[in-house]
């Protein structure tokens, strides 16, 4: 929340340099992909430590990335392409990093509608299956990162890295159906 | 005192103090040019509806990977860089090879101030008052001797001033390069710039001498030029070398080649702002067509982009 505001203070200030618009796509973007990160890592986090008590905040990491997503997206759309639906398809057609992103945010919102308790109860056992679409959107987001890469690889590599070590240790989770 | 003086007085006092933190941040060490013809009589002043970009976004907001990835690292880190002494080899095709000091060709030359649209291949533009002098003078003054088909120009490489280009995930193939054919570096627009705002170029901006083309995407104007040659074999330039299906060796300004990544129908003329992006249509070769328009005649730009 806190860094919230402080992105907003300092849009509303101008702080950001001459190109606020890049600056916040990237803020946000990094913030909500960490964001998706951390709530992909508590789960193994809280087996290793045999601490189940962190469980209690996969939910509002999740929640989080959504949020910083959703701005990412926001963002995109008033600053980069000024809510022009002819400009947003061609983006679409021909440029997949940005197809990916967009699909990659449009799996995350049934995860978030089907966040709440009453949702989960509602769902039973195909609620996990469901929220295992969490998985795709880090891959997803992977390759948003990857090709976006020009000449220095290391922010899309430390990412991705991170995304093989988490799947390889819920990897025979993940075939528990 | 009426509103009316209030007013002026009020403009003025506030006009002072921004001209005065402008000198403080540039007390370190920036040269003032004794005489040079104004950006109003060359005939390259601010043509409406252009508006200058602030010295403060010009000198803090660059690309200029030698020196980090981030836009705030040149200002942060290109001071490393020694300015002085600072010489270019100058070599051609089977000539000679020579060391030119940089002092000695500012004698030569004469300034004049031109104000031009830069228009980076990442959709953002300002517009900047540089200060040097036609591209073409400097080539005249070297003499290559041949007609050659194409000039090459390297940015200095000194690892241990650059830190960005000791960054290990880097894949540019250090030093920078870029190259132009013959007749676009003889253009009448094309121009080495010492300087910019009536002072000598910060490190970041690509101190002390750089190409500037307004035409193109601005990764052509290479900065910090260390070495120019003259050849008849169409140079490899950085960004074609790293990605060629995204960048040309031409990078002609054209809202209708798009490149793979950025749409360059339109262009964020900075200083930009959120709830009002500035977002403008980018012209074909940046407005800047009746100068350049003719070079390319014969050229398929789609292909050749």
């Amino acid at each position: 929340m806190l860094s919230f505001v402080g992105l907003a203070l300092a849009t509303v200030q101008n702080q950001l340099g001459p190109d606020p618009v890049k600056q916040l796509a990237l803020l946000t973007g990094n913030r909500g992909f960490q964001f998706l990160l951390l709530s992909l890592l508590i789960s193994p986090l809280a087996q290793l430590l045999a601490a189940p008590y962190l469980i209690q905040w996969r939910r509002p990491a999740g929640l989080w990335a959504f949020y910083f997503l959703s701005l990412h997206l926001l963002v995109f759309a008033q600053g980069y392409i000024g809510w022009s639906w002819v400009i947003l398809i061609e983006e679409l057609i021909e440029r997949p990093y940005i197809s990916v992103g967009a699909l990659a945010w449009v799996l995350l919102v049934p995860l978030a509608l089907t966040s709440t308790r009453a949702a989960r109860l509602k769902l039973g056992a195909s609620w996990a299956i469901l929220h295992r679409l969490v998985y795709v959107v880090a891959v997803l987001g992977c390759l948003h990162l990857i090709w976006q890469v020009r000449s220095d690889w290391i922010n899309a590599g430390v990412y991705t890295l991170i995304c093989v070590l988490i799947a390889g240790s819920r990897y025979r989770n993940a075939l528990r159906f | 005192m009426n509103r009316r003086q209030f007013v002026k007085r009020a403009v003025g006092g506030s006009a002072a103090l921004l001209a005065a933190q402008a000198v403080a941040s540039n007390s370190s060490g920036l040269r003032d040019f004794d005489s040079y013809v104004s950006s109003k009589k060359s005939g390259w002043a601010v043509e409406a509806p252009d508006v200058l970009t602030p010295l403060e976004n010009v000198t803090n907001y660059n690309n200029f990977y030698e020196f980090g990835m981030d836009k705030s690292d040149p200002a942060q880190y290109a001071s490393a860089m020694t300015l002085d002494p600072w010489s270019i080899r100058v070599s051609s095709d089977g000539g000679k090879t020579v060391d030119v000091q940089f002092e000695d060709l500012l004698r030569a030359m004469d300034l004049e101030e031109r104000i031009y649209r830069l228009r980076c291949v990442e959709a953002w533009s300002m517009v900047i008052p540089w200060l040097g002098f036609p591209l073409a003078d400097l080539i005249r003054w070297l003499d290559p001797q041949e007609n050659y088909r194409f000039v090459h120009f390297q940015t200095r490489y000194t690892r241990s001033e650059m830190r960005g280009t000791r960054s290990f995930s880097s894949v540019i193939d250090w030093p920078y390069q870029e190259a132009l054919r013959m007749d676009e570096a003889m253009n009448t627009l094309s121009f080495i710039a010492v300087g910019l705002y009536g002072k000598s170029l910060p490190a970041q901006n690509g101190a002390p001498l750089r190409l500037v083309v307004p035409w193109k995407y601005g990764f052509k104007s290479i900065k910090s030029i260390a070495s120019i040659h003259f050849t008849n074999r169409q140079p490899e330039t950085s960004w074609q070398a790293i990605a060629p299906h995204e960048y040309g060796f031409y990078a002609n300004v054209n809202p209708e080649v798009d490149h793979p990544r950025w749409s360059q129908r339109y262009e964020r003329r900075l200083p930009s702002s959120l709830f009002n992006p500035n977002r403008i249509p980018t012209q074909m070769f940046n407005g800047y067509g009746e100068y350049v328009a003719d070079l390319y005649k014969n050229l398929n730009l789609r292909r050749y982009y």
